[in-house]
């Protein structure tokens, strides 16, 4: 440990600490622009020179990168040090005139104007080579650096192509003082990183409050898994808590019974082509919007468009993909109030105005009409009639840069609504592996993908193989009051059956006489439940009780009579069909 | 006195009897000819189902299940669906209109359509008329008698 004097004030530091460090430890602000504390010092913009006294000589040098020794004193504020910062701060207004950050750090010191002749007007780069250290020491791609020599350097890709090595990254951006790189698509327009819906990091915590409540990495998006550098996030965790080389896993466990809630897909709009979803602009999902609206979320819970302004109306889409008979057939049921809720939401944080759309407006629960009325009484446009088309306002008349088309049902007329944001309520659609998984369990899963209840009244938490249970979106569309319920319902029963230490079986199964089994085996390949096996000593097939679902079909199946179905045995039939047929 | 005909329905547990108990409880009205025997699934219906119930006075069957890919037991519609042609085919080489018998799918929520399938199969077989073989006294037991008694009633 050293001791070392910061503008008067006295510190410890161990040796070689750079004074921008050491002043920081000392709350001392040093104006800096080209220093990253993730990326070696280059020390090229010289805004952080301070004044080193060491005995009797005096020396400028640039803090980012001084290592302290003994007895070292600093001045951050002496004259000469502010005569320098001047001078730095007009060459780089001369040089970067279009960097906003430059500006304003001049204004700071009262710096208006620069003395010396601006080439560029619109240039905004300083040359620092954040960039390119950014770009070839952290992410390993080696996409850009700097071309050309004196006057004429500038930081370029090589050939001025775009180069094959680019992953897309935009850590160059990310790193860029002054803003002169920016991410932009194929049509030029600038990927705002801060108006993109969700947090955009390759390493994040899934959302707040998540179970368990840590970050992740997406092997997708991360810069370490295309070029093998980077690591960063590595480096800066104190706990050493990040391990590249983990996996997925596959455990086994045993286990008494299943509970089933792995709930439902967004409706994917894209297809809709007549909803110019990803085609036009500020045409949103209802999850999409529900982020948009997240005090977390990158917009701080804002309602705006993507090109940060607030919008002046906005339109919201009732049954996107549910009760269309191209799509799906059912009510996604929970669309009709949460789409009230939002526009509750615009009207709390804007002065918008909201247009609803709807074919039914269905409130059907404990205080939802109540709802629904406050609503009203809010000012809500409610029109009944579904929207049909969303077009580009191209004449401009109106509030929106959207035009959306609808027929109102009410008066019968055609309408067209213009609308700056579009919020579409998308169905609700079973997962896409539902069938798959419904195999695996032996449970069974509608047309629609959704599983199927043991009784749609008696029986709406449990399957018709035991010890299987639905909770949630799964088993029908539903909302969150229904969902916990049924949550609540199914870890109920499952506790019943594990505390109970045995299983309660239907009394009707099917059962082999041994002696009238011919071991022709037809049956063993009808069981949908694998309960009938075949004994390779005795020559014949015998029925799992405990696996048999009574279903018949072996029954009636075999050849010598031998399958009996208890309760529903064919002398039991035949006497009913006798019977009523008299 | 017009012709009432006697039709057996085989239903499965799951579907079709349900969707019966919903237009029960939702007071449509269908032709009262139906008995029905209620099986777990449409895959338990033997052919011999079948045939017992033309023997035993009915004049037409109706079996009614689960729409495919609904099935309760997984496939056990498809099952049924194999089998019914079969038999079909059997009840034509046995002189026994093939119209007779018939599948429908009809799930849990549809009792409307249970309603139409009942209405409208009873026309059907009200149209056909009775099953001849009743006449003929037909015996199960003893074929060969009843063969005789076919070609007696010919001649």
């Amino acid at each position: 440990m050293i001791s070392v004097e910061i503008d008067g004030k006295e510190i410890q530091v161990e040796e070689d600490t750079t004074i921008l460090n050491a002043a920081k430890a000392l709350d001392i602000r040093i104006p800096t622009l080209c220093y990253n504390e993730l990326i070696e010092p280059y020390a090229v913009c010289r805004i952080c020179t301070v004044e080193v006294i060491r005995g009797k000589r005096t020396r400028l040098v640039t803090a980012c990168n001084y290592p302290l020794r003994e007895s070292v004193k600093v001045r951050t504020n002496s004259e000469r040090v502010m005569r320098l910062r001047r001078m730095n701060l007009e060459l780089l207004m001369a040089r970067a005139p279009a960097a906003r950050i430059i500006q304003e750090m001049a204004a700071e010191i009262g710096l208006e104007t620069t003395r010396f002749p601006i080439e560029n007007p619109k240039e905004s780069c300083i040359l620092c080579g954040l960039c390119v250290q950014m770009c070839q020491d952290v992410v390993g791609a080696y996409a850009i650096g700097f071309a050309d020599r004196g006057s004429k350097r500038e930081v370029s890709t090589p050939y001025e192509r775009t180069p094959e090595t680019c992953i897309l990254c935009g850590a160059c951006a990310q790193v860029c003082p002054t803003g002169h790189i920016r991410m932009t698509d194929a049509e030029e327009r600038i990927i705002h990183s801060k108006l993109s819906l969700g947090p955009n990091a390759a390493i994040t915590i899934p959302f707040r409050q998540a179970v368990p409540n840590v970050p992740r990495i997406h092997a997708e998006h991360c810069i370490h898994f295309k070029t093998g550098e980077c690591m960063l996030c590595s480096k800066v965790c104190p706990k050493n808590c990040i391990h590249y080389d983990d996996k997925d896993e596959i455990e086994e466990f045993e286990i008494g019974a299943v509970i089933v809630a792995t709930g439902f897909n967004d409706f994917d709009p894209t297809p809709m082509k007549q909803f110019g979803y990803g085609r036009y602009p500020n045409i949103l999902t209802g999850v999409e919007f529900e982020q948009m609206n997240n005090a977390g979320s990158p917009t701080s819970g804002k309602i705006v468009m993507e090109n940060g302004e607030e919008p002046r109306s906005v339109a919201i889409l009732h049954c996107i993909g549910s009760r269309d008979e191209n799509y799906h057939k059912y009510c996604s049921r929970v669309c009709c109030m949460y789409a009230l809720k939002f526009a509750h939401l615009v009207k709390e944080k804007s002065n918008a105005e909201v247009y609803q759309l709807y074919i039914d407006m269905r409130a059907f629960g404990k205080g939802y009409e109540e709802f629904y009325q406050r609503i009203l009484d809010e000012g809500v446009n409610v029109i009944r009639g579904k929207g049909s088309e969303i077009v580009p306002n191209r004449s401009g008349a109106g509030d929106g840069a959207l035009l959306v088309r609808c027929e109102d049902t009410l008066i019968g007329k055609f309408r067209e609504i213009p609308v700056d944001m579009v919020v579409l309520c998308t169905a609700l659609e079973a997962r896409g592996d539902a069938t798959d998984l419904a195999r695996k369990l032996n449970i069974s899963a509608g047309a629609d993908g959704w599983f199927i209840e043991s009784h749609p009244k008696l029986g709406p938490v449990s399957t018709t193989t035991e010890g299987i249970y639905l909770a949630g979106v799964c088993q029908g569309p539903k909302d969150i009051p229904d969902a916990v319920a049924q949550g609540g319902a199914a870890a109920a029963q499952t506790m019943k059956m594990l505390a109970l230490g045995e299983l309660l079986m239907d009394a009707a199964y099917a059962e082999i006489a041994e002696e009238f089994c011919s071991g022709c085996r037809i049956c063993n390949g009808l069981c949908p439940y694998n309960a009938i096996s075949f004994d390779e000593t005795k020559k014949i097939s015998a029925v799992n009780s405990a696996m048999c679902k009574a279903c018949g079909t072996c029954v009636a199946a075999c050849p010598t009579g031998a399958i009996a179905a208890r309760h529903f045995t064919d002398e039991q039939i035949y006497a009913q069909i006798e019977g009523i047929l008299v | 006195m017009s012709f009432e005909p006697k039709i057996l329905g085989i239903l499965c547990n799951w579907c079709s009897y349900t969707g019966a108990d919903l237009a029960g409880t939702a007071r449509m009205k269908y032709p009262a000819n139906m008995r029905s025997v209620r099986v777990m699934c449409t895959g338990r219906v033997d052919p011999g189902f079948i045939l017992n119930a033309l023997r035993s006075g009915a004049d037409g069957v109706l079996i009614c299940g689960c729409h495919p890919g609904d099935c309760h037991y997984i496939e056990g519609n498809y099952k049924c669906m194999r089998r019914i042609p079969l038999t079909k085919k059997l009840l034509a080489d046995m002189g026994i209109d093939p119209r007779r018998l018939r599948l429908e799918w009809v799930s849990a929520s549809e009792g409307a359509r249970f309603q139409s399938v009942v209405t409208e199969f009873t026309e059907e077989i009200r149209a056909l008329g009775p099953l001849e073989l009743r006449e003929l006294n037909f015996d199960a037991e003893h074929p060969a008698g009843t063969a005789q008694k076919i070609s007696a009633a010919a001649s």
